[in-house]
């Protein structure tokens, strides 16, 4: 409720009726026109910002559909290669010098099941921490508190030997389960669920249900907004993640996209359409994720902003 | 008599037994709900702190089970050591490089789009999209297209077009171009998320304080209005921009990893090494476990620091308007 609030809040500022009306015939035309000279040094710039941020996109695309003597073409910039090359991305899935294909499946086991734990583990404890009296509670939020301190990726080593001492190494265990206890994550449902309306737990207390049947009849299903935000915060998060996976799976079968990708911009032979084509189908999830579920994740990215 | 008192007694002792089972049964619900999360915090951080640490202070090579106790030995030669004290050089240099232009490019970009109203959610979704992209991907795009050395790279395509010649620009010799391909990535990664920070906090300024500044004779959209309201009033939006954005900075990896290794730049990568590249080769090159978690230490009292240090100067929090 109060994410889904946040979502879309930019101002609008009303335009003013009153200056509209009173300005008619040329005097009219004339304020017209200067209020839209005034947006000229507005949307220049918008327009040519644009640009700049959307030519590494084209190129990931342009390349990945090209032949490689039309990528390494010195003469002239080949903007539009035609006929665009389809079969490059079935070539590129096909190669099994890096496992393109394995690796896709590998990155979507990861992703999948790192959302579907995390968020379950997250929203479980942030309940817990929000609604049930008990003395342990400031301690816990204590021990939260506390890592929180700690830089992420200064602790990659020291979790690493766990994981080995675990024998995770090269499991998908290794890669997922460090990762599914996020404060953040638990922090954010906390805050959530203090704010969600107590009336429809009553109701739900009333006709027999205990915290864990409020949670999961009436709690979670009304926890969507929140949900989807983190959800497809913590699925791009894990689908881009490089350094963990090479470190904790660096044998071949168990490399994710990115290490695939990784590996090979630094092989020695490269074939550049080959290697667009794959970079293009690895980041095809994510842009799905980002064209459908946008709004949830500028709430969910402003929130940790804001919170973080 | 008995009687009389034994009743209320009985009564106050089951009521008390009934209490202790429902605290009982509250504090066993709540283990249900927050217990995998204090598992998990305490099996992936907590004990990997401690195991670290004591890892630090043996000798550990090859092994993740400590050997010969060395004292405080890793963490002397770990400062000594001039490759960890470059690799502190580097993320100070890119710190100065990227901090300033991210900052500036997501301020001005917020302000741009906050001021439109037609298209405002397409603006925003650009600027926004590249967020999505994995460093992995860009780093190829850059590396292998956009600043390729060779004359059919992007961007010496439009510096001949200019006509001006093709720079090398992951080269060990010669001007080091290869900062502009490392920050520029960045560049494009984060602003776009630095800048939904920057319009959430241009949504929390009241709009009466640039009424009242306009009544005064200010002009909307002015240099004046943008110096003596806006920016004093994002200042703790801006504070906490730069502390996120040094902390990231620390611990760069991916695009120095991906752009700088390889086939032609092998050692480029030790011309600039950032911290977190220096730890992996020392604990997954060397296989130094010891020395390894010694730098993860020395590391995290780094950032620890710099958050205070920067906190105290700055002073998250403060009211500057």
């Amino acid at each position: 409720m109060g994410l889904q609030n946040r979502v879309d809040t930019m101002p609008v500022t009303s335009p003013e009726p009153g200056r509209a009306q009173r300005a008619s015939g040329a005097s009219g035309l004339r304020t017209a026109w200067r209020r839209h000279t005034r947006l000229v040094p507005t949307y220049v710039p918008l327009f040519i910002l644009t640009i700049f941020f959307a030519i590494p996109f084209y190129i990931l695309f342009r390349n990945g559909l090209a032949t490689h003597a039309q990528i390494v073409n010195v003469d002239r910039w080949l903007w539009l290669p035609l006929p665009l090359r389809f079969d490059n991305i079935s070539r590129s899935l096909t190669s099994t010098s890096p496992p393109i294909t394995n690796s896709l499946k590998n990155s979507a086991f990861i992703s999948i099941w790192s959302v579907v734990g995390g968020l379950l583990i997250a929203s479980l404890a942030g309940y817990g921490l929000a609604r049930i009296p008990c003395r342990w509670r400031n301690g816990v939020l204590y021990l939260m508190l506390v890592t929180m301190m700690i830089p992420g990726a200064v602790t990659f080593i020291p979790t690493y030997v766990i994981v080995a001492r675990l024998g995770w190494v090269n499991k998908m265990a290794g890669i997922i389960v460090p990762g599914l206890f996020s404060v953040f994550g638990t922090i954010l449902f906390r805050q959530f669920y203090l704010d969600f309306p107590s009336e429809i737990e009553e109701a739900g207390f009333m006709d027999g249900l205990g915290y864990l049947g409020v949670y999961w009849y009436l709690v979670l299903p009304n926890s969507a907004a929140i949900i989807v935000s983190l959800g497809a915060i913590t699925f791009i998060g894990n689908w881009n993640s490089l350094l963990w996976p090479l470190v904790v799976a660096p044998a071949k079968e168990m490399w994710t996209v990115q290490v695939a990708l990784s590996t090979l911009i630094t092989d020695q032979v490269i074939h550049l359409p080959e290697l667009f084509a794959g970079a293009g189908v690895a980041i095809f999830p994510v842009l799905i994720v980002f064209l459908f579920l946008q709004r949830y994740l500028v709430a969910g990215y402003k929130l940790t902003g804001v919170t973080g | 008599m008995n009687a009389q008192i034994a009743i209320p007694s009985v009564q106050k002792r089951a009521a008390g037994r009934r209490r202790l089972q429902r605290t009982w049964r509250t504090n066993l619900t709540f283990l249900l709900f927050v217990g995998p999360l204090v598992a998990g915090l305490v099996m992936f951080t907590y004990i990997p702190i401690a195991w670290g640490f004591w890892l630090s202070i043996h000798q550990a090579r090859a092994t993740i089970t400590p050997q010969e106790f060395v004292g405080l030995a890793h963490y002397a030669w770990m400062l000594k050591d001039p490759a960890f004290i470059k690799s502190l050089t580097t993320f100070g240099l890119f710190t100065l490089f990227i901090v300033p232009t991210t900052y500036c490019v997501s301020l001005g970009l917020a302000l741009l789009v906050n001021n439109v109203r037609f298209a405002q959610g397409f603006f925003r979704s650009v600027f926004f999209l590249p967020t999505a992209c994995s460093y992995v991907i860009a780093s190829l795009i850059w590396k292998m297209s956009l600043f390729n050395s060779m004359p059919y790279g992007f961007v010496n395509m439009v510096l001949y077009w200019l006509g001006l010649d093709p720079v090398v620009w992951l080269n060990i010799v010669g001007p080091p171009w290869y900062w502009v391909v490392l920050v520029t990535v960045r560049l494009w990664l984060q602003s776009g998320f630095y800048m939904l920070i920057f319009l959430a906090g241009l949504q929390e300024i009241p709009r009466a304080l640039y009424e009242a500044a306009f009544v005064d004779g200010a002009k909307p959209g002015s240099w004046a209005t943008f110096r003596h309201i806006t920016w004093p009033l994002l200042y703790n939006v801006s504070v906490y921009i730069v502390l996120l954005n040094v902390i990231a900075a620390f611990q760069a990896f991916d695009e120095f990893w991906n752009i700088l290794r390889g086939a032609g730049t092998t050692s480029l990568v030790n011309v600039a090494r950032t911290p977190l590249i220096y730890l992996y080769g020392v604990a997954f090159g060397d296989l130094n476990y010891g020395r390894g978690s010694a730098g993860a230490f020395i590391l995290a009292a780094i950032i620890i620091g710099v958050t205070i240090a920067q906190n105290r100067v700055m002073g998250l929090g403060k009211s500057h308007y």
